[in-house]
């Protein structure tokens, strides 16, 4: 029973992480860029998420609302200045660029959020409580929520790619951008367009993964933090 | 093509091809005045000096490592924290088995060499992206592998054992030396090697990687000698760092802040130049001694200068120096004198590099 057991919670768990990957691979497969910040922008999601429900108390539900359009905008504005200048330039520049926002991004939040781990939405009974699969396996509500969003956003991406007119736009420049730009696409709006659904998918990913570490907090487990870097300045 | 015929059309014996444009003789005698001054420090200034160099050693022996990588290999690494941490590790288990940490040193940075061969048998086949992506991925496994090893410290690491003999004060100045010497050695091997053949072929794979393969350069083979050179640096450095902080815990040593560090001290010095890290260096001390005790700025501000250096001055300070001043202070690559037509001076090889390289 317990590999039934890990095999579920591992499908669901997958889900999250593909909610985490999917921007990562749109941004790759489409402007070839490799955002070693995408990580970083998801902990920027949650933080903006805490933000807005500290300062207007809405629910966590709510919040989504607010912070995935907030970050689509970001992504757009940052693709169309930063990552398409270093896009110019060269491969390595992509990679230094983000490499460095990643660095910037991280300490950012270190400096002013410290590395204190917090969570939302603890006191909630949808995202703490959990049903029962036979005798021995238990399963969160949250983790069944959260891998149903994943399936609807790859499904609703999909379908976007497949079917929409910037869909389209979006396969085109990402085949041959040259020819795309001949054609009339401006493949530098595309490429915000990318940007703006992969920085909007990774928030969303971002607050599910808090939201999740509520859940985990309250079973006495601590996860989110900004990762990395707090070991280091222990000593100098 | 106009300068080949150029060429051709004018007598050859106007053309001159030297190593660098001025006399470097001074150059290298120099650098052996600095090595010695550097190496009479602990008699000249106090011991809170030597502790800020053997980080300048540490950060410097990095960067030349990864400016290696990047700079003349195409192979831009963020996983270089892997080769620190086994470094360091390699160190800890030599002394653990009851040899001094300084004489184990050498071992552990040739351990890491040896280490680095299977490791580039699972990277060889990739680039650019997924190079990088793959090197961080590797590193991280490390880590978690040698988290699981009790014996080593387990998930929170060991005291470094065989120091307790020595007075601080002599401690320190033996850990300056030995930084230094690390540097010193790691320079001069990365200075003679793109000197030789190496740098010939990989100034060949930067300019045409088809075309150096098909003129018969062992494209895979110059690639994989840069990864092991990178190797052993890192490692050394690794284990230098091991011995100035007196012990060994997995998540410092393995942290990515270390190829951060390297990869900015270069950017922001001069990507392709064994200069360059130099300067980079110095700036980033600089930089980390003023911000302090403003706790993360110092790496936030070294985040944005990186940037700005990378997207507005491609060729770091020191491009901008050389642009100007045409001064190399280790030629790697040759100098076209030709007296013919005043304006059509150029530096051959590494010299003058060229836009959208490695695309």
């Amino acid at each position: 029973m317990a590999w039934v057991n890990a095999i579920i919670q591992g499908i669901l768990t997958g889900g999250l992480y593909a909610l985490f990957a999917c921007g990562l691979s749109l941004m790759f497969g489409v402007m070839k860029v490799v955002n070693l910040a995408h990580g970083d922008l998801a902990v920027i999601g949650g933080y903006v998420a805490i933000g807005i429900i500290t300062v207007t108390h809405l629910p966590v539900l709510w919040s989504i609302v607010v912070v995935v359009p907030l970050m689509a905008a970001l992504g757009y504005v940052l693709q169309r200045t930063l990552i398409q200048a270093s896009l110019d330039r060269s491969v390595l520049t992509t990679l230094i660029v983000t490499f460095g926002l990643s660095v910037v991004i991280e300490n950012g939040l270190l400096q002013f959020f410290t590395a204190n781990s917090r969570a939302i939405g603890t006191g909630n009974a949808i995202i703490t409580s959990s049903f029962s699969l036979g005798s021995q396996i238990q399963i969160a509500y949250l983790l069944v929520v959260i891998f149903a969003t994943a399936v609807i956003v790859l499904l609703g991406l999909q379908y976007f790619l497949s079917r929409s007119k910037y869909g389209r736009l979006i396969r085109a420049v990402a085949d041959d951008k040259e020819a795309a730009q001949m054609c009339g696409a401006d493949y530098r709006h595309v490429f915000g367009i990318a940007a703006a659904i992969a920085f909007g998918t990774v928030a969303l990913a971002g607050i599910a993964y808090e939201v999740l570490a509520g859940y985990l907090v309250f079973l006495a487990v601590l996860v989110v933090r900004p990762e990395g870097l707090t070991a280091r300045r222990a000593r100098s | 093509m106009s300068v080949v015929t150029e060429t051709t059309a004018r007598s050859e014996e106007k053309f001159r091809v030297t190593r660098s444009r001025r006399n470097v003789a001074w150059t290298g005698g120099g650098a052996l005045i600095v090595v010695v001054v550097l190496a009479l420090f602990p008699y000249l200034v106090g011991a809170g000096v030597w502790t800020i160099m053997v980080q300048a050693f540490i950060v410097l022996t990095l960067a030349s490592m990864w400016n290696l990588l990047a700079g003349y290999a195409g192979l831009v690494s963020v996983g270089q924290q892997a080769f620190v941490g086994l470094g360091a590790y390699f160190v800890l288990i030599i002394a653990t088995d009851g040899l001094s940490p300084f004489a184990g040193l050498p071992l552990a940075a040739i351990g890491c060499g040896l280490a680095a061969v299977p490791l580039w048998w699972l990277l060889a086949r990739l680039r650019t992206g997924y190079f990088a992506i793959a090197t961080w991925v590797l590193a991280t496994a490390i880590l978690l592998i040698i988290e699981r090893f009790p014996s080593i410290g387990g998930g929170t690491g060991e005291p470094m054992p065989g120091l307790s003999g020595f007075t601080p004060t002599l401690l320190t100045a033996y850990t300056y030396w030995i930084g230094l010497a690390v540097t010193v050695v790691a320079l001069a091997a990365i200075y003679l090697l793109l000197r030789g053949r190496l740098g010939l072929v990989l100034t060949a794979i930067r300019d045409d990687e088809t075309a150096a393969r098909s003129s018969g350069a062992r494209v895979g083979l110059a690639r994989m000698l840069v990864f092991v050179v990178a190797a052993i640096g890192c490692g050394a450095a690794g284990g230098v760092l091991a011995i100035s902080e007196l012990q060994v815990q997995p998540t410092a040593v393995f942290t990515v802040q270390w190829t951060a560090e390297m990869a900015f001290a270069t950017i922001i010095g001069g990507l392709g130049t064994i200069e360059g890290p130099i300067l980079g260096t110095a700036v980033f001390i600089l930089l980390q001694q003023t911000l302090q005790s403003y706790n993360a700025w110092y790496l936030i501000s070294l985040g944005l200068v990186a940037i700005v250096v990378a997207l507005f001055a491609r060729r770091g300070l020191w491009g901008l120096i050389d642009e100007h001043l045409h001064v190399r202070l280790f030629p790697v690559g040759y100098w076209l004198w030709d007296p013919g037509s005043t304006g059509r001076r150029g530096v051959l090889g590494f010299g003058r590099r060229q836009g959208g390289q490695h695309s």
